[in-house]
């Protein structure tokens, strides 16, 4: 099939960028990352600089794809990565735009790659469980109830990709920051640092530069992991408990 | 530029064999102390000395990130290095099926001495037996720690951690995370890492390349790095360095790995003087979805538990093009169960790739390229209930469906083998030492504990192990013994390593030829694919031996490399990886030429038995083989260590 790209290209984080239109020529059974394979390849032996774009494990787990399809972080198709969207999903013909993920926090570097240390500040301030290496007692020490272990699962399934990031209005890292509150705070192992953490992460997630949560739901409905909406829930009930409540100082 | 020009002498392949090389750190007596009279035996650093210590650490995966979380704790100053834009990518994250450890939370008569049993078979007794000894004690010890971190691993309803069974083994002794063992496990040691750099004893460097290493005085002393956004060449300076860089699965172009996964830190490494062991030993995983075109740019491993429910065949009759489902069942041939009744399904990865490969060999492979089996849950589906194959493998079929297009629950999937992971690397001793002193090398990047196969979930196990446990102990030692005054920047080595790299960047980009960089590694990808596969003869590898030298002159005179030095440029960074690819290439053909024996995952079909299986020579091959190397297509020097199995005895493998 033969699609009409539309690519934002930038040469460097200064530069103010532009839409270039590409044609390429593409089969059915690729990703869409296969068919800017194509493209780069095309483009590299005209003597073009190809379009860079950051990937890596192509299986949908590592979370560097950070590609805006036609106005959707990740494209149309519903918990699907760029890296696992196949281009059966489209037509001969088809004209399709390629946008990087777009957040104040998220400066382009180049093309469609954007700099998401952001994330990684995020979870300094508080994103784990204060413990050394073997200092650790028997993992059957501490029982945990198969519920509160699902939960945390369903929330530590974060990818940590930042596409909640890019479709939120608000530029908004809430899923993501809910995600890792969720995935220890379920956790008997996440409680005593638990009011303590949510204070410090929100406080680096606003110095970050996202924006505030305006309960839009459009990050769970980008994430391709399918986050639960009510990480922000519990987010938000154990910043009240930590601060209004004081929890935090009573540990 | 003498990189470009290196004319290759004519013989390659007449290798010389040296001394041979001993693993002077390992102690001997009853296996059972070992670790306990090593860990005494190490010299400790004074805690107020370790703030004044520095060590680079380069990967951020299972095994760099637990290292460097762990020597930060510790006290040291950590540098740690990875290409990817965070360390939560590093590929350890995509591991799916799970993590073993001798717990025997089951009560089904699993103990470390099982596990160790186990590993030193299941590796086809290539391993040394001491290292993985000391595998199978730490094993414990990463449960506790990871779920005292809060890792997520699945449960009972009672509370307790679950297991399950995998392949080659008869005891449960797996946790695991859902299908995302991995990932859970990665962003543990990940968020460890974060604790480390907030409280400044780690300095992390994303988007860093390490290019080259720095050797002064014989010992390893830093490293230089490309920053990949700006192009800028750096010098890093230590007292140790750490290389937790991961295996060199991508010389094939497809694997499992991601796309960025390299040999570039090993190699700098190989090239400064660290032997490299047992190149050949790579692992063909079976159960991978089948290449569907040209375009393809990496392959999707479905996990190994779905052999657990499903059934592999192809059809009895050459040039039966009928759909899978209007082939009735006595005319399906389930070959795996037919050539291994007593496991079936359930053989070993090696056997059960094989066996895919010999049916497809005969023209009876499935799908458009006829490079496929068929995986089939019917019988599954009609035993259990479409609910419960869902409950068990509902992620992995979406996977599948997401990739292919196909419904596995009304169409049986097509699966191919696939390389997947590799058993070799740098030689270390039982220190984890390569043969540069003050050179570290752990998880993948190593050789040590999985011989010729690697048995399924063992290679988290492995790199946690070594990162985790292993290296902060023993690096202590090498840190306390030797008092090193500090590197100049501008000492003549220091220089030498940076102009280096300098003049690498540079050939590249000068080139300016007519092929893409893609088009060369995959061209060497199939070579390797073709001749240094699944099965490996030695008029295969003689060939290859040829054509990659010949390959290698074209990509240096031939390639293009668009763009500049100095700015975020993906050909730059490919070219030098594939660069590096050719000389690993020739090297693992040299390897598997001359390791005329089949064991684990390497099969010579000079070397079987009247049967068809792998057929082992413990008298002529019961060693690691370490090269060194001499010069760029030059022949390496051959450096054996003798395995000695003192309490594991060597039989052949059976699984019929």
């Amino acid at each position: 099939m033969k699609l009409n790209l539309k690519v934002w290209r930038q040469r460097d984080s200064v530069d103010k960028g532009r839409m270039v239109n590409y044609e390429v020529d593409a089969d059915e059974d690729m990703s869409f990352l296969e068919m800017l394979d194509v493209l780069n390849e095309k483009l590299i032996l005209a003597g073009d600089e190809p379009v860079a774009f950051d990937h890596d494990c192509r299986e949908g787990i590592c979370g560097a794809c950070s590609m805006v399809i036609d106005g959707q972080p990740h494209g149309p198709q519903k918990a699907t990565t760029t890296c696992q969207l196949h281009m059966r999903h489209y037509s001969d013909g088809d004209s399709i735009v390629v946008e990087p993920f777009r957040a104040g926090a998220f400066p382009v570097i180049k093309d469609l790659v954007v700099d998401r240390g952001a994330f990684d500040k995020v979870i300094q301030a508080g994103g784990y469980v204060s413990v050394n290496t073997g200092s650790a007692p028997d993992a059957h020490a501490t029982p945990v109830s198969k519920v509160a272990a699902d939960r945390s699962f369903a929330a530590a399934n974060c990818i940590g990709c930042g596409a909640c990031v890019a479709a939120c209005p608000n530029g908004s890292a809430s899923l993501f920051l809910g995600a890792k509150l969720t995935h220890l705070g379920e956790m008997p192992q996440g409680q005593p640092e638990r009011y303590e953490r949510v204070v410090n992460m929100v406080e680096t997630h606003d110095d970050a530069g996202f924006g505030g949560c305006t309960n839009t739901g459009a990050c769970a409905t980008a994430c391709p992991k399918e986050i639960p909406l009510d990480v922000i829930s519990q987010l938000n009930r154990d910043y009240l408990k930590a601060t209004v409540a004081g929890r935090r100082n009573r540990g | 530029m003498t990189d470009a020009h290196t004319t290759t002498p004519v013989n390659y392949s007449d290798y010389e064999t040296g001394e041979p090389v001993v693993d002077k750190a390992g102690p001997s007596g009853p296996i059972e102390t070992r670790w306990e009279r090593r860990q005494f035996g190490v010299k400790l650093v004074n805690p107020a000395n370790k703030r004044s210590k520095k060590i680079i650490v380069v990967g951020s995966g299972l095994a760099g990130g637990a290292a460097s979380a762990t020597l930060g704790e510790a006290g040291y100053q950590v540098s740690t290095f990875c290409y990817q834009d965070s360390p939560r990518r590093a590929h350890s994250i995509a591991a799916q099926g799970g993590i073993n450890a001798a717990k025997n939370y089951r009560n089904d008569g699993d103990s470390v001495y099982r596990l160790f049993y186990d590993t030193v078979k299941g590796g086809d007794f290539r391993a040394r037996e001491s290292n993985v000894h000391r595998l199978a004690e730490i094993s414990r010890n990463i449960i506790d720690q990871c779920v005292a971190q809060g890792v997520p691993f699945a449960r009972e309803y009672g509370g307790l951690l679950d297991t399950r069974s995998f392949g080659g083994v008869q005891v449960s002794r797996t946790f695991y995370a859902r299908g995302q063992t991995g990932q859970q496990l990665l962003l543990g040691a990940y968020q460890a890492l974060e604790r480390q750099i907030h409280a400044g004893t780690v300095t992390m460097f994303p988007r860093h390349e390490m290019l080259e290493l720095i050797v002064v005085d014989g010992r390893a002393r830093g490293i230089v790095t490309r920053d990949m956004i700006s192009g800028e060449v750096e010098t890093h300076l230590a007292d140790a360095v750490v290389l937790a860089s991961g295996g060199y699965g991508n010389v094939f172009y497809l694997s499992t790995n991601a796309k960025g996964c390299n040999v570039t830190a090993s190699w700098r490494a190989h090239r400064k003087g660290a032997l490299f062991a047992n190149p050949c030993f790579t692992q063909i995983h079976p159960t991978c979805i089948p290449v569907s075109g040209d375009h393809q740019s990496k392959l999707t491993l479905m996990s190994e538990s779905l052999r657990n429910d499903g059934r592999v065949w192809v059809p009895k009759q050459l040039g039966d093009d009928r759909g899978p489902n209007e082939i009735p069942h006595d005319e399906r041939d389930y070959f795996l169960e037919r050539k291994y009744p007593a496991f079936g399904n359930l053989v070993p990865r090696d056997i059960a790739s094989r066996a895919a490969k010999e049916v497809c060999d005969e023209k009876r492979g499935v799908g458009p390229s006829g490079l496929g089996v068929y995986l089939d849950f019917d019988d599954a589906i009609q035993r259990l209930g479409r609910p419960a194959v869902e409950a068990k493998y509902g992620n992995l079929f979406e996977m599948y469906e997401r990739i292919t297009g196909e419904d596995p629950y009304k169409v049986p999937m097509r699966i191919f083998p696939a390389v997947h992971y590799t058993m070799g690397g740098l030689w270390v001793d039982y220190d984890l030492q390569s043969t540069i002193p003050g050179l570290y090398v752990a998880g993948e990047a190593n050789f040590s504990d999985h011989g010729a196969n690697r048995l399924g979930a063992s290679a988290l196990m492995q790199g946690l192990a070594d990162g985790y446990f292993v290296l902060p102990n023993t690096i202590g030692d090498y840190i306390a013994t030797n008092n090193l005054d500090p590197v100049p920047d501008d000492a003549p080595e220091v220089l030498e390593a940076r102009r280096s790299v300098d003049d690498r960047v540079e050939t590249l980009l000068s080139i300016n030829g007519t092929r893409t960089v893609d088009s060369f590694h995959r061209e060497l990808g199939q070579i390797m694919w073709d001749y240094c596969g699944m099965e490996r003869t030695e008029e295969g590898l003689r060939k290859a031996l040829d054509l990659i030298p010949e390959l290698r002159r074209e990509f240096w005179n031939n390639v293009k490399v668009p763009g500049t030095g100095a700015e975020l440029n993906q050909s730059l960074e490919k070219a030098g990886r594939v660069a590096d690819f050719f000389e690993l290439a020739e090297l693992m053909c040299l390897d598997a030429l001359h390791r005329n024996e089949s064991c684990g995952g390497h099969f010579r079909g000079e070397s079987q038995t009247p049967d068809g299986e792998a057929a082992r020579d413990d008298d002529n091959f019961g060693y690691a083989a370490a090269w060194e190397f001499t010069g760029r297509g030059q022949a390496p020097v051959l450096h054996k260590e003798e395995l000695e199995f003192e309490y594991v005895h060597p039989t052949q493998r059976s699984y019929k």
